[in-house]
């Protein structure tokens, strides 16, 4: 227990910082993969066979290729990649680019795969009805999704986006690579100092057991809300 | 790009080889959970489901490094027999992914043999057959053929988690690509090749599950 006290001692406080990063990483990841399905899951949905070919690639590459790989790819790549962006404005020093940003960016294409698949099952489960009663109905194309069919997708998808976040928390670890200080990271370095991997180890299972277990509760009562009258 | 592939071609054999050999031991760890699953006695129940909880509900890379190096610093550990094995990267990296697909394997067989008919049971009782024969012959291909699609999807996901094995050193696809981007500096060319391989393994993957689903589907 001395190893996980507060202060210069122990490991309580940087370990408690470092959870608290995983979850600033997890949440921030999650809401890129947002944008992403919010990009993509028309494109899947969309009848024209080439945009439906992007939407599709995009799925079909994330899912099949190891996080590991386009972990790496955005640590090794990304800041050649702002800085060729970067020179085309004519700006030619060298930019190093945040390791939250590269790392919650890569869980994020990730996780956006996820979510978009998610998301275009759930759309194609909502019945044809609502879709061809909102149009007699007049609705405008803004209400009609936002009031019409988005309620309605919220309910399919939440469950399944739930498993969508478990994934999400569970890749960051794989983050510490590029030297994000975040859980693994964390207990790597508490580890290697005062050479108690099993310890340190165990304990980040245990922090990971319980940002599942919390997350687990909250969604549960989110999918309650979302199943009002159901 | 080119002169990449004859290297990432080699470790793939790895990472088929770590893929095949985890495959092949997490089914049995699966079987075995799940049954536990079904068992009557709640605390041998809870014991399953706590086995299954705790691997899906922490990252590869956390069971791995608890077994690589964590086991290793248990002194009493160190002078018995197990650890020839565990000493070893590639057997450590083996033991821990087929700890985890055997978790999320013991789930896909537990549902699938729940939503086993009642009747077909009944059926295979009626007509005299034996319970141990019910449950080798009836239960367990019927369970088999549900949980196909749902374990095809595991296969590629335990093909995706391979890739952590280069965190401990072992040189498989993924590790072999990190070492070619950070010699060369080419993460691009690189990833365009070693995902090439992956997507591929996916591919034959997916369509070899549903060759099997078709030629064992009821109808």
């Amino acid at each position: 227990m001395e190893l996980l006290a507060f202060g210069k001692t122990g490991w309580g406080d940087e370990l408690f910082i470092a959870t608290l990063m995983t979850i600033a990483v997890s949440i921030t990841a999650m809401l890129i993969g947002f944008l992403f399905a919010l990009i993509f899951t028309p494109l899947k949905l969309s009848k024209n066979k080439f945009l439906n070919l992007i939407g599709n690639s995009y799925t079909t590459v994330i899912r099949g290729v190891p996080e590991l790989l386009v972990i790496y790819l955005f640590f090794f790549g990304g800041s050649g990649a702002v800085m060729f962006v970067a020179s085309m404005f004519g700006y030619n020093e060298y930019i190093e680019i945040n390791a939250f940003i590269t790392g919650s960016f890569a869980i994020g294409i990730i996780s956006g795969a996820y979510s978009t698949e998610v998301f275009r099952g759930a759309i194609q489960s909502i019945d044809k009805g609502q879709f061809e009663a909102s149009q007699v109905l007049g609705l405008k194309k803004f209400v009609y999704f936002f009031r019409v069919i988005m309620p309605q997708m919220l309910r399919l998808a939440i469950p399944n986006l739930s498993n969508v976040w478990q994934i999400t928390l569970k890749d960051t670890s794989l983050i510490s690579v590029t030297g994000l200080v975040e859980i693994m990271r964390q207990s790597y370095i508490a580890a290697g100092s005062t050479r108690d991997p099993l310890f340190f180890y165990s304990f980040a299972a245990v922090l990971y057991l319980m940002l599942t277990f919390l997350s687990m509760k909250l969604i549960n009562r989110l999918e309650i809300k979302y199943s009002r009258g159901f | 790009m080119i002169t990449s592939l004859p290297k990432l071609l080699g470790a793939t054999v790895v990472t088929l080889k770590l893929l095949s050999l985890s495959l092949f031991f997490g089914l049995f760890i699966g079987l075995l959970f799940a049954i536990l699953r079904l068992n009557k006695n709640k605390i041998i129940n809870k014991f399953a489901y706590g086995y299954s909880y705790v691997f899906r509900g922490t990252p590869l890379l956390v069971q791995i490094f608890i077994i690589y190096f964590g086991l290793g610093q248990i002194e009493y550990f160190r002078s018995t027999f197990l650890w020839v094995i565990f000493k070893e990267p590639y057997w450590c990296a083996i033991i821990a992914f087929a700890l985890n697909t055997g978790a999320y394997t013991s789930e896909i067989l537990r549902s699938a043999f729940q939503t086993i008919k009642p009747g077909l049971i009944e059926a295979g009782k009626s007509l005299g057959i034996s319970n141990k024969i019910i449950f080798y012959k009836i239960q367990i291909p019927v369970a088999i053929r549900q949980s196909l699609p749902a374990y095809g999807n595991e296969i590629i996901l335990m093909m995706k988690g391979t890739s952590l094995a280069s965190t401990v050193t072992l040189m498989d696809l993924t590790g072999v690509a990190k070492y070619i981007i950070s010699t060369t500096f080419k993460p691009i060319e690189v990833f365009i090749v070693a995902g090439s391989i992956y997507l591929f393994m996916t591919f034959i993957i997916h369509n070899l599950i549903k060759f099997l689903e078709k030629k064992y589907s009821f109808n």
